[in-house]
Formats: C-alpha cells, sequence, structure tokens
C-alpha cells in the first residue's frame, strides 16, 4: 500500500468493499468453523464472524449480517489482511488496526488498505462499526490460544 | 403562536451547542429525549441546593415544602391529562409504567389463554412487558394488522379481538411512523367488550393535548424527559379502581402503613401504593416546571406548529428523488425515511457531520422492520424549538447525502 494514496482513492476503497465485499458470507461448511457473533447497543451491525484455523493458521475466514458501510468494509478487508497468517501474525495486525483507530502509534506496514480507516475518529459515535469485526476476530483467535 | 427563537434562548443546550463538527448544530432527536429549558434546570436545583430532604412524614419545614412539592407536581400532571390527583402515579419513566400495568394488573387478573392485542409498530417498552407475562402465564400476545402505510384502523382491531381478548395496549402516536391513533374510538369499542386499553403517550402527550376522561382510556404513560422534564421520571395514569385493584411489582419503604411479623401488609391506597423507595424528588421538581413551562406555550400551539414545521420539511424533502419517506401522510414530528442506497447509520453518520442530530435504526421497534422492509431507517422527530432553518440545513445535507463518507474525509 503506498503512502501516496490519496482520499479519493479511499473512498473508493470503503466502497467497494462496502458494495462488493469478498467475504461476507455464511460458509456452507459452518461447523468446521469457529465463530463468533457480535452486536452493539450503539449500533445496528448485527454480524457472525466465522474463521477456520488449521496447525495455527487462519486458513478462511468470512463475516455475514447487518452492518453499515464501516463495518461492512473494514470487516471485510481485516478478513483478507489475516487470512494465511499464523495466530500470532494475525493478533499483531488486528493490534496495529486497533492502534490506528484509536489514534495511538501504530505499525502501517502491516495494515495495507486497512488504512482508509484512519480518519474513523472524526466520528467517534462509528469507532464501534469500525472495530466490531476486529473485536470479534481478536476474539476468536485469544479463545483459541 | 410564539416566537421561536426567543424559546431557543430559554435552552442552555442551545447556547452551549452552537456548533457540531463546526457547523450549524441542529437537534431533531426529540422522539429520544428532549432539551431542558433553564426553569426545570433551576427547578431541579432547588431541590438539590434548598429543599434536599426526602419526602413522607418529614416532621420539619423543609419536610413539608418538599411534600407540597410532591403533591403540587401531582396536580399539576393531573391537570395537564384531566386526570383526578390519585389517578397519577410517579415512576421511573414510560418503560417502567408498562411494566407496572403488565406485572401490576395483567399477571394478576389474565388467566391461561387470555389475549394481549398490540402492534409490530410498538416500541420495545410495549411489547417485551407482555411477551414476559404471557410466558409466565401461558397468555396469548397478538399482533393487530397495520394497513399498507403502516396504521392500525378501528376495523382491524375488530377483526383480532375475540371472546379472550382482555387488554389491548397501543401508542396513541407511534415512535417510528409517527401516526395518531384514535385511541378514544378503540377505547369505545374496547369497553364495549370489556377490553382494558393501555394507551402509551410517550409521543404524544408532549406534543398534543391528551384528556384521559375524553378519550376514556384505562391506563395511560408518558416519561417527563420528552417533554422537556428530567430523565428518570414519568407517569403512570390508571383509573383508580384499576388502580385500586392492581398490585405494585416493587414494594418496601412508603408504600405501607403496616406489617407484622405473620407477613400481613397494609399498603397505601394509590397512588402512594406504587410509589415504594425514595422518590425521584429532582425529578418531580423538574417535571413540575417542564408542565409550567408547556402550559406556557401552550400545548394546543406546540401541536399547531409542528403540524406546520412537518409539512413544511414534508414538501422540502419530498423533492429529492432519493429519499424513500416512509411516512408522508403521518401527523406527527416523526418523518421516517432512507437515503437510496445508503445504510441507515452511514446517513445518520453523515448528517452528524453536518451538525445534524438525527437517529439510526430500528428505534426499539424492531417488529417494525418486516412491515418496512428496511432493518434500519433514519429518523427526524421534532420538537417546538426547531425552526424553517432546521429543516432547510437538513433538506440540504440530504442533497448530498449520497456522498455520506464526506462524513471522513472532509
Amino acid at each position: 500500500m503506498p503512502i501516496s494514496i490519496d482520499d479519493k482513492m479511499k473512498r473508493e476503497i470503503i466502497i467497494d468493499h462496502y458494495n462488493s465485499p469478498v467475504y461476507k458470507k455464511t460458509p456452507a461448511n459452518v461447523k468446521d468453523f469457529l465463530q463468533i457473533h457480535m452486536d452493539s447497543v450503539s449500533c445496528i451491525d448485527n454480524i457472525y464472524i466465522y474463521l477456520k484455523i488449521e496447525n495455527n493458521i487462519i486458513k478462511e475466514a468470512y463475516f455475514d449480517g447487518v452492518a453499515c458501510a464501516i463495518s461492512t468494509a473494514s470487516t471485510d478487508i481485516l478478513c483478507g489482511l489475516i487470512l494465511n497468517k499464523s495466530k500470532e501474525e494475525a493478533l499483531y495486525i488486528l493490534e496495529q488496526y486497533q492502534n490506528m483507530i484509536f489514534e495511538k502509534e501504530y505499525d502501517e506496514s502491516v495494515l495495507e488498505e486497512a488504512v482508509v480507516f484512519s480518519n474513523t475518529y472524526k466520528q467517534a459515535a462509528r469507532i464501534k462499526c469500525a472495530t466490531i469485526g476486529c473485536n470479534g476476530m481478536k476474539e476468536i483467535i485469544d479463545g483459541k490460544k | 403562536m410564539f416566537d421561536v427563537n426567543k424559546i431557543k434562548n430559554d435552552f442552555p443546550m442551545f447556547k452551549n451547542n452552537k456548533e457540531m463538527q463546526g457547523k450549524n448544530f441542529v437537534y431533531f432527536d426529540n422522539a429520544s429525549t428532549t432539551f431542558k429549558p433553564q426553569s426545570v434546570i433551576e427547578k431541579i436545583n432547588k431541590y438539590y441546593t434548598t429543599e434536599c430532604v426526602n419526602s413522607h412524614r418529614g416532621d420539619y419545614d423543609i419536610a413539608h415544602k418538599v411534600d407540597e412539592q410532591v403533591l403540587k407536581t401531582r396536580r399539576n400532571v393531573a391537570k395537564f391529562i384531566n386526570a383526578d390527583v390519585n389517578e397519577v402515579v410517579f415512576t421511573s419513566g414510560a418503560t417502567m409504567s408498562l411494566n407496572l400495568i403488565a406485572r401490576g394488573y395483567g399477571e394478576k387478573f389474565l388467566n391461561k389463554g387470555d389475549e394481549i392485542l398490540i402492534n409490530e409498530a410498538e416500541h420495545a417498552s410495549d411489547v417485551l412487558p407482555w411477551f414476559e407475562i404471557a410466558r409466565k402465564k401461558g397468555l396469548i400476545v397478538k399482533f393487530i394488522p397495520l394497513d399498507e402505510k403502516g396504521r392500525i384502523t378501528l376495523d382491524s382491531i375488530k377483526a383480532c379481538v375475540t371472546d379472550k381478548t382482555k387488554i389491548i395496549s397501543i401508542a396513541q402516536v407511534s415512535n417510528v411512523l409517527g401516526y395518531k391513533n384514535d385511541v378514544k374510538e378503540i377505547c369505545s369499542f374496547a369497553h364495549s367488550k370489556s377490553i382494558i386499553v393501555c394507551v402509551d403517550g410517550a409521543q404524544s402527550v408532549p406534543h398534543m393535548k391528551v384528556d384521559v376522561k375524553d378519550i376514556d382510556c384505562d391506563f395511560l404513560i408518558f416519561s417527563a424527559h420528552k417533554m422537556c422534564g428530567p430523565t428518570g421520571i414519568g407517569i403512570l395514569y390508571g383509573k383508580y379502581n384499576l388502580l385500586n385493584e392492581m398490585d405494585s411489582f416493587l414494594v418496601g419503604g412508603g408504600d405501607n402503613i403496616t406489617f407484622d411479623l405473620g407477613c400481613s401488609v397494609s399498603y397505601l391506597n394509590p397512588p402512594e401504593k406504587f410509589e415504594a423507595g425514595t422518590l425521584n424528588l429532582a425529578g418531580i421538581y423538574g417535571l413540575d416546571a417542564a408542565i409550567d413551562y408547556i402550559n406556557t406555550i401552550g400545548i394546543e400551539n406546540i401541536e399547531k406548529y409542528e403540524t406546520e414545521l412537518r409539512k413544511y420539511a414534508i414538501s422540502k424533502l419530498e423533492k429529492n428523488q432519493n429519499l424513500i419517506i416512509y411516512n408522508k401522510d403521518a401527523d406527527s414530528g416523526i418523518i421516517t425515511l432512507n437515503y437510496k442506497g445508503v445504510f441507515a447509520q452511514d446517513e445518520a453518520t453523515y448528517l452528524n457531520s453536518k451538525g445534524i442530530c438525527v437517529r439510526s435504526g430500528q428505534h426499539c421497534a424492531k417488529l417494525l422492520t418486516n412491515f418496512l422492509n428496511a432493518n434500519a431507517t433514519v429518523r427526524i422527530s421534532m420538537y417546538f424549538y426547531n425552526t424553517k432553518d432546521d429543516v432547510d440545513i437538513l433538506v440540504e445535507a440530504l442533497e448530498k447525502g449520497g456522498d455520506f463518507l464526506d462524513a471522513y474525509f472532509n
């Protein structure tokens, strides 16, 4: 992800992942997946996250449910980022993502497209939406450590 | 009628929030809660700063003043809705009032197989208490079908009523679709079948004249915070004979005369019977001032003003082809819409970036999503302190409502 990515491109990336998410589906063989249900009183987002972890590697990642543009796009991008990563690598990426959302120091080099959410702080009420997928993934992976 | 700009000066929230996100501050979330005028805040402060002692049988001057104020507020509420003073129970709000009716009346008097009629547009607080007692006592909760616009008609109620129907619980104004239900007509029919009618006035009492004797409802409930009063205080109105025969689901200090080691208790008469525990006294002080404030403006004036403002807003909003307005024909200050192709919450965030407070979601009416065929909607809800300028700002913002990511990138 080049540092020169401009706002127009960022917007296109969010819209693209919202309108045509790559990982938004309930897998057919759902029983082979670890899953978590995420919702919140402060927003409408109501999603399930499905991860298949084999030999410490995230082999498949999906999510499904009702969600706004920010939660859909962020969860979709994060699914792609943690795919084929070890649990430790995945947790590192998710932590960097969280640090970015909460305006802390973060390692941009692992976030790729996810940097499009660096402006989330401008709409504080939407931080929940930008982190709902991330939190769910962390909970699943942490639980399987 | 009244000078809305002068009125705005009465509300510190407008003085303290000139801007939000660098834009003129516009508040259109009044169905959730309303701002408090200075007089209400001062009245609450009066309790905490000069009369901060408990009510009930104080033997000293200040305690007597508090008791007098509790009675004064009760009288003020009674006059406001044309009830008798002993028919006005203080609760924590509309939700507690509805729970009290379900538990105190429904659970006591309904039997297995009896039916309660509600509808898909009801707020969770007028659904879940009935679900709970239905589960416990084997009652049946039935839903009155909505017409194509989301309204309830007397005919649709008649079609649902059986000889098992014991309670109809209905909002006078729906908090999502904003239609005014003719509760007077409904009560008249229901009473001919010996059915009790519970009216949820949370979205009506703050906005229009509600007269319990004219409507002849059995119960009416509402919250102070939606009518310029404090949070944590609300009202249960019930016909005295009903209050007298029902139980309180909250018992303890302040609601009894005597009890003995044999577990025998003698409770006070209504309304005190339902008011166990220390009352929200600051709330009761504030509610008194809120009713005074509304009376100064005039509830009929408020209704007239909001009707006009709504008409103005609809006339402007309906020109925007990208909007789906779900309740064009409603007659309250609630307008529910979506911008085509934009998730409601994203639209609400965009409006936040334009300085406008609205609510997105299901508005606690989760059953209604099937009817609307929308997971969530944006709700604009007005009060008498909103202006045509507020509407213009909203209309202009929604012109570009499709560019919702502006919220993050501008």
